[in-house]
């Protein structure tokens, strides 16, 4: 069972002393969720769990840890992120052990909410499906009805670059074809876009959860602290929403592993994918680059080709 | 409250309506009629109609020579855009483009030196990664395909650099003033209905 061996992975590395610590996840104190934990000793290695809760990219942990060995549970996504940073030299090789785990594909804690009447009190997975409870209720929920729309058209599911890979790799194919959102986006008009995307960035409260979750925002000074030149204010004004969301999903092309952290971090629930999906799909066209997935490909901005698409230049 | 304070559509011609503006009021009334067509002159051009105002950025040793090359040589081109000389295309960092439309300019030009003629070798093929997948990310958002607009010029092209202006400007004519990612136009009102008066441009 996947759980046990990332325990025993875990228990073996911190006894070994091959690594200083090592980050998973926990059973959460909420329902549907499970907690990021910094196991130190073997003991605490035993608080590791393995569910369709663990959602969280903890790559984005490592900007803390740059001077320890750390040991990283990562699923498919998560270890492309962490190939992405090593492009970009944030840690020494060899730093960084990973412990691969074939994704399941998570659960959308959103949908399941919304699937039922009144507050959820206690989740737990039960082989195919997921068993919430309320003061009034209990749902037996079928898991794959309730995924994450990243997770339903990831192709990369096993961890490219693991160290310690603790399950079979899992036969990758998509439950729904790529880019079908950024397909469904692109067929409104230009102003349907346009209102559909003020209207979400509209609901932003400037709380920066999405940049804290993603693991490739690490800038010591973020673009909206920079005081001079000042690009934008804190406010809420719509036309500095729209510029932080632009510039923010801007600063992830050819960077960005699409594991939905940012969207699913969100208080607001802002759709944040779609636009981080739009680059992604532009990189992998217009320069056949995909993030994390060849660790000797150089970052797309990074570089040039003699003969790149230019049609639009006058 | 000076005339030229209030925007050009706020500014109704005055029409005579009490005895007293028939009498004496027509000195006045003519005196106020003449102060808001030479605002609109200012503001809109002799046609009267709005003008765009557009941000061209230009590459030190070619675009910007190649501006330089047409005015030396006197060609016409049309007066809307202001121009601002960097030293490669490859240093248009995105942020530059959005921060021009929030204040309120309605399009941009990038240009740079033809693809290998680069004076600092393949700064134009960074910049033109960049362009191509900024331009398309706009779009995709829904913003007017036309506004941000790039080009190749080289130093000896002056002519073309006044065709190039041209094309530009008659495109972004066409779309109108701008409207979304606006914040304060430079005539010194905020977009959302505020009440700031700071203005962003001299005009």
């Amino acid at each position: 069972m996947l759980q046990q061996k990332i325990r025993e992975t875990a228990k073996e590395l911190l006894a070994k002393k091959a690594v200083d610590l090592v980050i998973g996840f926990a059973e959460g104190t909420l329902p549907l969720r499970a907690t990021p934990i910094f196991a130190r000793t073997p003991e605490e290695a035993d608080r590791l769990i393995w569910n369709s809760f663990c959602e969280n990219n903890l790559a984005t942990y490592l900007r803390k840890f740059s001077k320890f060995r750390v040991g990283l549970v990562v699923k498919g996504c998560d270890a492309r992120s962490v190939t992405a940073l090593s492009l970009e030299k944030r840690f020494q090789p060899g730093q960084i052990v990973l412990i691969g785990v074939p994704c399941q594909r998570m659960v959308d804690r959103r949908k399941i909410q919304k699937a039922v009447k009144g507050e959820i009190l206690q989740a737990r997975e039960d082989g195919d499906f997921i068993v919430v409870k309320g003061e009034q209720f209990e749902v037996s929920l079928k898991r794959d009805d309730f995924l994450y729309q990243s997770c339903m058209a990831c192709i990369h599911r096993t961890p490219v670059k693991a160290d310690r890979l603790v399950g079979d790799p899992v036969e990758e194919f998509a439950f729904e074809e790529a880019n079908h959102e950024i397909k469904e986006f692109e067929k409104m008009s230009p102003e349907e876009r346009w209102r559909f995307f003020e209207k979400e960035t509209s609901r932003c409260i400037r709380c920066y959860a999405c940049r804290e979750a993603c693991p490739m925002c690490f800038c010591a000074e973020c673009f909206v602290d920079s005081s001079s030149p000042k690009w934008l204010e804190k406010g809420l004004t719509s036309s500095d929403l729209q510029f932080y969301h632009v510039i923010r999903a801007y600063h992830q092309t050819g960077r960005c592993s699409e594991c939905g952290a940012c969207e699913r971090a969100c208080p607001m629930e802002i759709r944040l994918t779609y636009l981080t999906g739009k680059l992604n799909q532009d990189v992998k066209e217009l320069y056949g680059f995909e993030t994390g997935i060849d660790p000797e490909a150089p970052p797309p901005l990074s570089t040039f080709g003699t003969e790149d698409w230019q049609e639009f230049i006058k | 409250m000076s005339v030229l304070s209030v925007s050009v559509s706020e500014r109704p011609l005055l029409r005579q309506n009490t005895v007293t503006d028939h009498l004496f009021g027509h000195l006045d009334i003519g005196y106020w009629n003449l102060m808001v067509e030479v605002a609109e002159q200012m503001e809109n051009g002799s046609e009267g109609t709005w003008q765009p105002r557009i941000l061209a950025f230009l590459c030190n040793w070619c675009s910007y020579a190649g501006a330089d090359l047409a005015g030396t040589s006197r060609i016409q081109y049309p007066p809307n855009i202001r121009v601002i000389r960097v030293p490669c295309s490859g240093r248009i960092n995105p942020l530059f483009i959005l921060k021009a439309l929030q204040s309120g300019i309605d399009g941009v030009l990038v240009s740079g030196c033809h693809p290998g003629d680069c004076h600092y070798l393949s700064g134009n093929y960074v910049g033109r990664r960049k362009s191509a997948t900024f331009k398309r990310f706009l779009e995709y958002l829904g913003f007017e395909e036309g506004r941000v607009q790039f080009s190749w010029v080289s130093a000896a092209e002056g002519g073309r650099f006044s065709q190039v202006v041209d094309e530009v400007t008659q495109e972004i004519k066409k779309l109108g003033p701008i409207k979304k990612f606006v914040k304060r136009d430079f005539r010194g009102q905020g977009a959302e209905g505020s009440s700031e008066k700071t203005r962003t441009l001299e005009p």
